[in-house]
């Protein structure tokens, strides 16, 4: 036997796989979001917000959903309601989407055929996985909402490290939680320096409309 | 389970590796693993042991896995010290501006093969 060295990250298959998958989407006119979050931080509220408010911008806008989950549709059916196509995928108990499983939703999608022309990939509920593994998207957005606790940056840092923003939901709860807003964003910009963050409730549309203009001026970007 | 996760990318990097280098076997794999990585070995090797049997080329292929000691340096006085230890706050004059110089790693360090 010989002994053979590669020094190579254990996941630089899947870098090299999400950089091919970028590089077609964005020729394609494809923009492609992966939205994290923990379970319950209010991911579908916050895009179904988005989408009639996008739509209301620009009316003819073609927007889709893909919902990594480990089971059931209760979310696709929501998203649909709103007029956006949107398809449901089973992970089968995995714990975060890869490039792999990003191209195969898009194909079940139909994606590639050319609309919609803004993708949000909702990725399974958990700060931890999804942080680790490039999906090939084009903006990384992660959602942490009010309840959660301004002590999150500290203890999931890689998430907030690998995110170009953070979106701060419920903040219509502010009077009931001893969230302190101040301390999460400074622990969150220690981490990057780079990263946006945008205080929002989809329920009052506070700040809403700040994250939406960001995000159709990095869509219109691509 | 995340560690799958890493398990399947593994295993495509090294099938790649063997169709390109025209291996038939590897019989060992040295992963080069961080203290801080979030990896819990144990079932990384059941993952591992249960994943290589549907690859014919890493049929017998060992995991073998050496432990990345986790440092952080400190911005304010410079020094470094052990991260597992003291975490996040500098012992020597704690700060808490302090960042990971390593042991966040998952390095594919090298296959005995033929």
């Amino acid at each position: 036997m010989k002994v053979i060295e590669l020094n190579k990250n254990a996941l630089s298959s899947n870098d090299a796989d999400a950089e091919i998958l970028r590089g077609e989407l964005k020729e394609k006119g494809i923009f492609l979001i992966n939205l994290m979050s923990a379970a319950g931080s209010g991911k579908t509220t916050l895009i179904s917000r988005t989408i009639t408010d996008l739509r209301e911008r620009e009316p003819g806008l073609e927007i889709g959903v893909m919902e990594a989950d480990i089971a059931s549709d209760v979310d696709a059916a929501a998203i649909e309601a709103l007029g956006a196509k949107s398809i449901q995928v089973h992970t089968g108990g995995c714990c975060h989407m890869d490039a792999v499983m990003t191209r195969e939703s898009l194909e079940a999608f139909g994606a590639f055929e050319g609309s919609p022309r803004i993708i949000f990939l909702e990725n399974v509920g958990n700060l931890i996985c999804p942080a680790e593994f490039d999906t090939g998207a084009h903006l990384k957005v992660m959602i942490l909402s009010l309840p959660e606790g301004d002590d999150k940056p500290l203890k999931y840092p890689l998430m907030f490290a690998e995110s170009d923003a953070l979106i701060i939901t419920k903040m219509d709860a502010a009077p009931y939680f001893d969230f302190d807003i101040d301390a999460a964003c400074r622990r969150a910009k220690a981490l990057n320096p780079d990263i946006a963050v945008f205080p929002v409730s989809a329920k009052t549309r506070d700040g809403m409309q700040e994250w939406e203009a960001w995000l159709l001026e990095k869509a219109e970007a691509l | 389970m995340h560690e799958m996760g890493i398990i399947i990318h593994l295993a495509k990097t090294l099938e790649d590796t063997a169709r390109e280098e025209g291996l038939v076997r590897i019989g060992s794999v040295t992963l080069r693993v961080g203290e801080v990585s979030g990896i819990v070995t144990d079932y990384f090797e059941d993952c591992w042991n249960y994943f290589k049997k549907r690859h014919p080329v890493l049929q017998d292929c060992r995991l073998i896995i050496e432990t990345i000691p986790a440092v952080t340096r400190c911005s304010s006085c410079g020094q470094d010290y052990e991260t597992v230890k003291y975490g996040r706050e500098c012992p020597y004059c704690h700060s808490g501006e302090t960042w990971l110089v390593q042991g966040n790693e998952c390095v594919i360090k090298q296959i005995e093969a033929e």
